[in-house]
């Protein structure tokens, strides 16, 4: 192969491939990145999601049960709007999961409504503020352990 | 061809840079869209933080003038640099009135020795309990809590020399 | 006094970068007298009497290569003394420094002093600088194989480069700061942040950052000086594998630290600041590789050029993404945009003025010799690609939440996304790797090829045989990966077969050893993917649980007490078959400020490790145990060392070719 068909052929590789990598990523973020919703969020919306999504809000006052195993809870979660969530966890809370705080938990909806959690999210500084709950009903806090 | 091609990543980088550039030159929102604003103040009693001071109750806040009411640690940085102007706005004749979360008397009473002091009240609050009824989830935190006890306006993080007076703005407009 | 000295410094190191680059674009201009011309008084204008008329023509200032390489020893010098001078700042706690009076405590251990110089913002920056100049010195001192003209334009590249960043840490991070008022005592005693892993991670992720700025200030050099050949290749490569095992540690110590330390056995988060440190990661390798063909083969010039300026710019693009506080989110960065803005400007200028060379200059570099697709050249262009596509793709990843942000959607991009797109490629990737080594430069064909690795690939099918027949049912990733693991591993020892060890270069160890280390990572986490067992339950002191082969008795709790933490301590009794022994997890609560964190208990066994961890009591005197065996984990920071102690020995093994090829070329021509 000549010298500049090579080049020319390995730059119009490489340029494919680039672009092969855009639409693979879009494609991909399209099913893959998680959307975040409030409880008011999800009443406007009228369906449920169903891939894996964020949700937050604030922890009802004397919402948190914890399941005869000592590791399962469930909570409901609010905002500003009548409308409610209901959350079950399996695992080790955080240290500031607590009723009348804020929680970001990372998850999927099972057929019914509740909302199953893999995760209860949190940031570790102080200052911070979760991306997701900023604007949100009040600035709460969550905190972490993954 | 072969030429313009190669600015082709030149020209992608750029178009990033100028992407990135509008994104962040967008203003800032946070300090607008409280949702507490118009809502009352949460019921509460605390205790004093510091023995110089007296502690901080609903009934201080509903005394029929608007007050700033300041959310603050004394182990928190951004705190410090508004003591500034926190004096200001108090020389300006803003009552002033803290709440100290998560925080120890001696701390926060060295920390009121080293920036200032401008409050009339300091309320303690060490399991954060009024800071998240009030939906503040950070430190520091202002509000403006008018003299009926409805939360005027949330200032979310530290107030800075150009905010002063949108503040005062606030506070004189609750009164 | 020490706090001014320190700035005086920063102020002469950053003067002495201006001078190195001015020097060095002076000695570059046609016209200029090279070293040799203008021995012995510097500014003269060199032999025999200068022509008045001619006068302006000849350059009047000609600049030897000494001169340029010895002002870049000094500004390493002078800025390696500015940051003694701040690290004594907070050994002895200088209260009056506002960075000390934020960061540090008198009541600190001495080491976490120590490491808390650089363990912020200011110190990080001024670590940043220091470990340029350090390169740029290094560069001078030891670089003997590159021809003059271009390594006073790496030089001064390098040089270019550290002006920016003085430039931010002089006018928008000054380290040396004082307060007006001095506190009575400093406020850094958090207790989270120290952790030996903590404090000297950093370091080590930086002189690997920093490092890949050699690579881009060689292409910049080598484009200004139309010097892109194996010579500059060369030359480049063991300033890259330096910097790249610093990287390839940094990273491998970060996902040990953050295992061990976070409390939930995950090892990997796709987390934007572990992504940062990633991406130059990907570009290096990929840069590396390219570096080799181009050294060996004379093949790849602007493909090398250009990873060698991707690989700086990832790096910097981490930097900003890390530093400008954009990753909490966008409107924090908007409250405070000074420093973001600052270095989103260093990074438009530095990646958008080395794009516009590129794009200038690439065009009059000669081509290289061609090859055939089926080749070592064709499956090292393969390896580049798929190490660009999947660098590609995380970046996206990275910076897809923040676009989305600043239109006002909130969404995040975690493990999903970047198992799904960088897992497939990177399986293939491994595959390229195994097969590559194997393959003749230029032209190969594809039958003899296949009977190369007729036995990886022997060992790949049977490794499937096991997996269908004793663990049936796992899921597609770690499955492949286990097929794939040892397949792999057979063939990156393929190199060594029927050679003579003893007369093997070092270098064909070095390749053999980091491959080696890929399959080793990649056996660790496919079964730490698929073989993990859990076990979460509420239990009473006194009870048993099981988890993978162990059998473990709650004995009980007890509180303990540190020196500024308090906790419930469990203690667990584990025991497989014969022998137990005790594990101990924590659940600490510290005061200053107040926080609590998990302290896991591991215990590290030949074959995996079991990882134990205690949560909260309930209303019935139970507490919560989570608790894994992990097989064969350790693995995956195991094979992260061999690919670093494999660019060790290829270091060694090229720095020595190279010195034992000088040393006869100056006897012959003696």
């Amino acid at each position: 192969m000549k010298p500049k068909s090579q080049r020319l052929t390995l730059l119009l590789i490489a340029i494919a491939a680039v672009i092969g990598a855009v639409l693979l990523a879009m494609s991909a973020l399209r099913d893959q990145a998680a959307y975040f919703y409030t409880p008011g969020d999800l009443a406007r919306q009228g369906t449920l999601p169903a891939s894996a999504v964020r949700i937050g809000g604030m922890v009802q006052k004397g919402s948190i049960r914890r399941a005869a195993d000592g590791v399962t809870i469930e909570f409901v979660v609010t905002d500003e709007t009548p409308n409610q969530l209901r959350v079950r966890y399996r695992g080790i809370v955080p240290d500031l999961f607590k009723e009348g705080s804020g929680v970001v938990a990372e998850g999927r909806f099972a057929p019914g409504g509740l909302f199953v959690a893999d995760e209860i999210l949190a940031k570790h500084d102080e200052n911070y503020r979760p991306p997701e709950l900023v604007g949100a009903k009040g600035e709460h806090k969550s905190e972490s352990l993954r | 061809m072969r030429r313009a091609i190669l600015w082709v990543p030149l020209a992608v980088f750029l178009l990033l840079v100028g992407l990135v550039v509008w994104g962040l030159s967008r203003p800032d929102d946070t300090t607008i869209h409280s949702q507490m604003i118009g809502k009352p103040m949460p019921g509460f009693a605390l205790q004093p933080a510091v023995a110089s001071h007296p502690g901080l109750s609903l009934a201080d806040l509903r005394s029929g003038q608007p007050h700033l009411v300041n959310v603050f640690a004394s182990w928190c940085i951004p705190c410090r640099t508004e003591a500034a102007q926190l004096a200001q706005l108090k020389a300006r004749g803003v009552p002033i009135v803290g709440i100290a979360v998560r925080d120890k008397s001696e701390d926060v009473a060295g920390f009121l020795g080293q920036y200032g002091d401008p409050f009339e009240r300091i309320g303690s609050d060490p399991r954060s309990q009024v800071q998240f009824d009030l939906g503040s989830s950070g430190v520091p935190e202002t509000f403006i809590v008018d003299g009926r006890g409805v939360i005027r306006l949330q200032h979310i993080g530290e107030v800075r020399p150009e905010e002063v007076a949108s503040v005062y703005a606030a506070w004189e407009q609750a009164k | 006094m020490i706090a001014e000295a320190g700035l005086a410094a920063l102020w002469i190191a950053a003067a002495l970068s201006l001078l190195q680059l001015f020097f060095g674009v002076l000695a570059l201009l046609p016209g200029t007298g090279r070293g040799t011309a203008a021995e012995g008084g510097g500014g003269g204008a060199g032999s025999g009497a200068v022509d008045p008329s001619t006068a302006l023509r000849a350059v009047p200032l000609p600049i030897p290569g000494r001169s340029v390489r010895a002002v870049a020893i000094a500004q390493a010098v002078v800025v390696g003394l500015s940051f003694l001078l701040l690290i004594q700042l907070f050994l002895r706690t200088d209260l009056s420094v506002e960075l000390v009076a934020a960061n540090s405590h008198s009541l600190k251990p001495w080491l976490y002093k120590f490491a808390g110089a650089w363990g912020n913002h200011e110190g990080s920056m001024l670590l940043w600088v220091t470990v340029l100049a350090l390169a740029g010195a290094a560069v001078a001192l030891f670089e003997r194989s590159l021809e003059e003209r271009t390594l006073l334009a790496t030089l001064a590249a390098q040089a270019a480069i550290g002006l920016g960043f003085y430039a931010f840490l002089l006018f928008a991070s000054n380290p040396f700061r004082r307060l007006l008022q001095v506190p009575v005592e400093g406020n850094g005693l958090n207790p989270l942040l120290q952790d030996p892993g903590l404090a000297f991670h950093p370091p080590t992720l930086y002189f690997g950052y920093v490092g890949v700025s050699i690579a881009f200030s060689f292409a910049v050099g080598a484009l200004v000086t139309r010097n892109v050949g194996p010579a500059f290749a060369r030359a480049m490569r063991p300033w890259v594998l330096v910097a790249w095992i610093f990287l390839t540690l940094g990273i491998t110590a970060g996902s040990y630290w953050a295992y061990y330390e976070l409390g939930w056995g995950g090892w990997w988060f796709w987390d934007p600041v572990e992504n940062a440190s990633l991406m130059p990661w990907l570009a290096t390798t990929a840069l590396l590789h390219s570096a080799t063909v181009l050294a060996t083969r004379d093949s790849l010039r602007a493909w090398t050029v250009m990873l060698a300026v991707v690989a700086f710019s990832m790096s910097m693009v981490g930097t900003f993404l890390v530093r400008s506080g954009i990753l909490t989110s966008v409107h924090a960065f908007a409250i405070d945009p000074r420093r973001g803005a600052f270095i989103l400007a260093l990074l438009a200028l530095y990646i958008g003025g080395a794009l516009t060379l590129f794009a200038l200059r690439v065009g009059t570099v000669k081509e290289g010799s061609t090859f055939e697709p089926v080749s070592r050249e064709g499956a090292l262009v393969l390896n580049n690609l798929l190490l660009t596509v999947i660098l590609g793709l995380v970046l996206i990843g990275t910076l897809y939440p923040l676009v989305t942000e600043a239109l006002g959607v909130k969404v995040s991009v975690g493990a999903p996304y970047f198992n799904l797109v960088a897992g497939p490629l990177a399986l293939l990737l491994v595959v390229a790797m195994a097969a590559g080594p194997l393959m003749r430069w230029r032209r190969d064909r594809l039958k003899a090829v296949a009977g190369r690795v007729a036995l990886p690939i022997l060992i790949t099918a049977l490794t499937l045989l096991a997996l269908v027949l004793l663990a049936p049912g796992l899921p597609v990733f770690p499955f492949l990966g286990l097929m794939l693991a040892l397949g792999v591993g057979a063939a990156s020892l393929a190199p060594l077969w029927k050679r003579n060890l003893r007369r093997t270069p070092l270098f064909t160890y070095g390749m053999v050893i980091s491959h080696l280390g890929i399959a080793v990572s990649l056996a660790g986490m496919a079964s730490n993917a698929a073989f993990t067992k859990e076990t979460l339950v509420a239990a009473r002191p006194g009870e048993s649980v099981r988890v993978g082969p162990y059998s473990v008795r709650f004995a009980g709790v007890d509180p303990v007490a540190g020196q500024n933490w308090t906790a419930v301590e469990a203690t667990l009794i584990a025991s497989r078959g014969g022998g137990s022994f005790t594990l101990k997890p924590e659940a600490r609560a510290f005061s200053a400020p107040p926080t609590e964190t998990s302290e896991a208990a591991i215990a590290t066994r030949l074959d995996g490790q079991l990882y134990t961890v205690i949560g909260k009591p309930d209303a019935e005197g139970r507490w919560q145990l989570r608790l894994w065996w992990k097989p064969f984990v350790t693995l995956i920071w195991a094979g992260g060392a061999m690919v670093a102690i494999g660019g060790f020995l290829a270091l060694l093994g090229r720095v020595r070719r190279e010195r034992r090829a000088r040393f006869r070329h100056e006897e012959a021509y003696a």
